[in-house]
């Protein structure tokens, strides 16, 4: 127990860093993958032939090498970021590209005549896609998002790679020094515990959209 | 008045209607009829700005409304086929969505308008229900009293006693009477014909009055 305590500041510091590429990543892929989904159905080409090949760089190559390139590669050809947003950098164009794909699926299946309904009541375009479309894509994206989500929590491990301090790393720190497992129990536990939150809250989230259908 | 002159629709090489002529008097209930597959819905749809033109216009009192499929102004209400009622939205809400966000209307009056005209409709105790708690026939009544609250100069209705059982069917007879008592001008696209018959002033047979 009183091993526990010796350790829990370090690891605390390391959920600091875990907690902040989580929300800073949801803050910017949400949008991103908004408008990326919209680009989809760009009416030019090359828009639309843009947004394709980035959709498939960011789901074709593994997280972790995003990560190195963002941080290493862009180094060095002259463009440094500090650690952190490198990390940032990377999660957002990653996520918003599995966003952007889960957000068009949503997109489609909001039917023709709610738009011609919108239009004959004289919606603008703005007004039909913030209050007409977006909240039944909204609906209809939520299991999938959660999926992604979740996923979020755990690859937020990936940014040891660039030596960032995040609460794995900080496991593994003591782990090795103090020659025992139990900071990776505390560190599954931990990570439990925020998969739980975040699931408890899409159920939440999803009971409240369940009032209409 | 709508007048609708050498109105001309074709998908490339398939003629739907060529030089349509229609007009619509004020106040007055006109079907237009025929079979199902040849062209009524795409007229209707040009009306409400939802498909354009090949040639031709329409007029309603004297201003040329766009049949470029930019509907410029709200000047005719339509209630679809399959309603397109906005599921995110109550029946109230549904009403007031428009003329809150478009016409600029005070919330609280807007309310005030849509509860009168549920009310008219006998919808008034379904107004805080969503539209997958209505059957067929309230959601056609709570479409029919979305589109009366931008004050549509006619209302348009796009087969509105398909998929309606026999009762639902009386009740739209009953609630286009009780709108034409009010002089609200009716357009009404169907394949029904004794509702048809039982409903409107004047009768347009697509089949035999238009060219192809």
């Amino acid at each position: 127990m009183s091993y526990l305590i010796t350790i829990i500041p370090s690891l605390m510091s390391g959920l600091k860093t875990t907690l902040g590429v989580f929300f800073l990543t949801i803050i910017g892929s949400v949008p991103l993958g908004i408008l990326v989904s919209l680009g989809m159905k760009s009416p030019y080409f090359t828009i639309r032939w843009l947004i394709n090949g980035y959709i498939w760089i960011m789901r074709g190559t593994p997280l972790l090498l995003q990560l190195i390139f963002i941080y290493y590669g862009l180094g060095m050809m002259g463009i440094t970021f500090p650690r952190f947003e490198s990390a940032i950098i990377a999660f957002i164009i990653n996520y918003a590209a599995y966003l952007a794909e889960i957000f068009r699926g949503g997109l489609q299946s909001v039917p023709r005549g709610q738009y011609d309904a919108a239009k004959v009541l004289g919606f603008s375009k703005i007004q039909t896609f913030f209050k007409i479309v977006l909240p039944q894509v909204i609906k209809i994206v939520v299991p999938s998002f959660g999926n992604e989500v979740i996923n979020l929590v755990k690859d937020t491990s990936l940014v040891y790679v660039i030596g960032l301090g995040d609460i794995l790393r900080a496991g593994n720190i003591a782990a090795s020094r103090d020659v025992t497992l139990t900071p990776y129990l505390l560190v599954g536990v931990m990570y439990l515990i925020m998969t739980a939150i975040v699931t408890l809250l899409l159920r939440r989230s999803e009971t409240v959209l369940n009032t209409w259908r | 008045m709508l007048e609708i002159k050498n109105l001309t629709k074709q998908y490339n090489e398939n003629v739907i209607f060529k030089s349509l002529n229609l007009t619509v008097n004020d106040g007055e209930v006109l079907s237009v009829v025929g079979p199902s597959g040849i062209g009524k819905t795409t007229l209707i749809k040009i009306m409400a700005g939802l498909e354009t033109a090949n040639d031709g216009e329409i007029i309603l009192n004297g201003n040329p409304i766009n049949t470029n499929g930019e509907s410029s102004d709200v000047n005719i209400g339509m209630i679809f086929q399959d309603f397109n009622l906005f599921p995110n939205y109550t029946v109230i809400e549904n009403i007031t969505l428009a003329p809150v966000n478009v016409s600029k209307q005070p919330k609280s009056e807007a309310i005030k308008q849509a509860k009168e005209l549920l009310d008219s409709l006998g919808m008034l105790e379904k107004a805080d229900l969503y539209p997958y708690q209505l059957s067929g026939g309230q959601k056609q009544r709570a479409a029919i009293a979305r589109a009366l609250a931008m004050n549509p100069q006619i209302l348009a209705y796009d087969e509105p006693t398909s998929g309606l059982d026999e009762a639902s069917t009386h009740q739209v007879t009953e609630v286009v009477k009780a709108l034409k008592e009010r002089g609200v001008t009716q357009v009404i696209i169907t394949h029904d014909q004794p509702f048809a018959e039982a409903v409107s002033d004047r009768m347009f047979d697509f089949a035999t009055e238009v060219q192809r």
